[in-house]
């Protein structure tokens, strides 16, 4: 539904499609954002709370520097385990996600009703408070088939991060199969193409670029709630910080400590956030 | 009243189902508290974050590159990092090196409560998207239409206010809804530094009555009506201020 061109040459309001493709062209310029100049800013401000800090500390005690070289290796595990969490969160939640969204574009309403509810009970849940729920109600072991699975409270908190991704997913996988023509549709039925077929060989392929781009911000939003399992208790990035801080004992540490942390999670980040918007610039093109 | 007391009292006799929030004064009150300063929070995060993405918006704008380099960075950093370690970042890093005040019963106080900061933190992180989501508006606002304003006499401020906003608006608001869902969403973690909302309010009951699994049932529904109300009052809102011709 958009205005006819070509009816003025000043329209009071351009087209939405158009504005666009006009903001994630701006947005996409690698010198604008996380260039060279972005990382600059980020060395200059960490090492400005740096030497704060430094100026700020008694002269007995040992520098801020040493500390943060001290604890760093150890916190930078914690990250790592972030990432592993997000990594395992994101590879369960696409693949019951995936079944999700294709169960909401099923032919049986019953199948279709049941997979919308799900998916909107999941999304409009708080992160957290789906977190809290399968840490403090799933057991601590499975019994399966005389089998013992043991799930520690790591693998309870990978489970917890998943629902809403799943719910995600879920919601990117029927939209993107929605975005196809419906004359994609008939065509391959016209060509007596059964419905699974069209599915699998003619709109999925063509839904799976359109669908990467959501997908890639959502393991971004996914990696940036990891450390709230250092709420439920598990050890993390977040957790060995805060060890780290209460074992220093040091004011001054806190600010540097705290953005050093917030800095590795940013420089994982952005770049993703940043390929996102070039890829969805690339295949708005061809689109 | 007291038969629906009455009822959840013989709910928990007869299956064990224990909702001490339908027939306990004291807990009822508390969840009640948690459940309203829930939307409190909610609610003035969401203006100040508003504000943020317009102010944030219009010095993008502006022809000083480095205030539009220093709002990007703002905008880069908020988005592209936990918000629960930004939170922690506010409480414990900068509010640990504010001096302390006394209050009025000549106690030694941090100068801002867990409270403040927990807004402090949510609004700048929902106003960096703001921010990006209004610009995205007010590109739409074609260079003309400002010039015919200005045209007519209106000031830079004016003819933003009055012109670029009302229409930059309507282009904004799917964004913006989607972005205040999430903020809704957000507030849960203030949990972590002590406000008792209602995730907090729903754990202190929890650990004191136990019945952790009706009360996780409660809180997962509770949050899900008042996100889904939220969802469904923006979804109207959106229809209500729908241009015809320009629906994506």
């Amino acid at each position: 539904m958009r205005p006819p061109a070509g009816t003025t040459d000043l329209p009071v309001l351009l087209s939405p499609t158009a504005v666009l493709r006009q903001h994630d062209a701006g947005m996409g310029d690698p010198c604008r954002l996380l260039g060279p100049r972005t990382a600059l800013f980020l060395v200059v401000a960490f090492s400005m709370a740096v030497a704060g800090a430094e100026a700020a500390t008694a002269p007995a005690a040992p520098g801020v520097i040493a500390s943060l070289w001290k604890w760093a290796p150890l916190i930078f595990q914690g990250f790592l385990f972030n990432l592993l969490v997000s990594v395992l969160a994101m590879a369960i939640g696409t693949a019951a996600g995936a079944i999700l969204g294709l169960m909401q574009i099923s032919l049986l309403p019953p199948v279709r009703r049941g997979s919308w509810v799900a998916t909107q009970f999941f999304r409009n849940a708080p992160w957290l408070v789906l977190l809290f729920y399968c840490m403090l109600l799933l057991p601590f072991e499975v019994r399966l088939f005389g089998l013992v699975i043991p799930l520690p409270a790591w693998i309870k908190s990978v489970i917890g991060l998943s629902l809403p991704v799943m719910a995600n997913v879920s919601e990117i996988v029927r939209g993107g199969v929605q975005s196809i023509p419906v004359g994609q549709w008939e065509s391959a039925e016209a060509l007596a193409f059964t419905r699974r077929q069209t599915l699998w060989m003619i709109i999925l392929p063509q839904c799976v670029k359109r669908m990467t781009p959501p997908w890639m911000n959502l393991y971004a939003i996914l990696t940036m709630a990891t450390p709230l399992i250092s709420i439920v208790g598990v050890q993390d990035g977040m957790t060995l910080t805060r060890a780290a801080l209460s074992a220093e004992n040091r004011t001054e540490l806190l600010v540097p400590m705290y953005l050093m942390l917030l800095s590795w999670f940013f420089i994982y980040c952005y770049p993703i956030a940043r390929w996102t918007i070039r890829l969805e610039q690339r295949f708005a093109v061809k689109g | 009243m007291e038969a629906i007391a009455d009822w959840f009292k013989w709910l928990n006799a007869a299956h064990g189902i224990n909702l001490t929030i339908f027939y306990d004064d004291f807990d009822r009150a508390r969840f009640l508290r948690g459940l309203l300063t829930t939307l409190w929070l909610s609610v003035v995060c969401i203006a100040l974050s508003v504000v943020i993405g317009v102010v944030g918006a219009w010095v993008q704008g502006s022809r000083f590159r480095l205030l539009r380099r220093l709002v990007q960075g703002y905008i880069q950093f908020f988005r592209n990092t936990p918000p629960l370690i930004q939170l922690y970042f506010f409480y414990f890093a900068v509010g640990g090196l504010l001096p302390r005040v006394t209050d009025a019963h000549g106690a030694l106080v941090p100068p801002v409560s867990n409270y403040a900061w927990a807004i402090i933190s949510f609004s700048f992180f929902a106003g960096a998207f703001n921010v990006e989501i209004f610009r995205a508006g007010i590109e739409a606002v074609p260079r003309t239409t400002v010039e015919a304003a200005e045209a007519l006499g209106y000031s830079r401020l004016k003819a933003y206010i009055h012109v670029v906003l009302p229409l930059a608006f309507r282009v904004s608001l799917p964004a913006l809804n989607n972005n205040l869902v999430n903020l809704v969403k957000t507030t849960t973690l203030a949990y972590a530094i002590g406000v008792s909302e209602m995730l907090y309010a729903a754990s202190q009951i929890w650990s004191e009555v136990l019945n952790v699994r009706e009360m996780m049932n409660v809180l997962l529904i509770v949050y899900v009506l008042v996100v889904g109300a939220l969802v469904w009052l923006m979804g109207r809102w959106e229809r209500a201020m729908r241009m015809p011709g320009y629906g994506v």
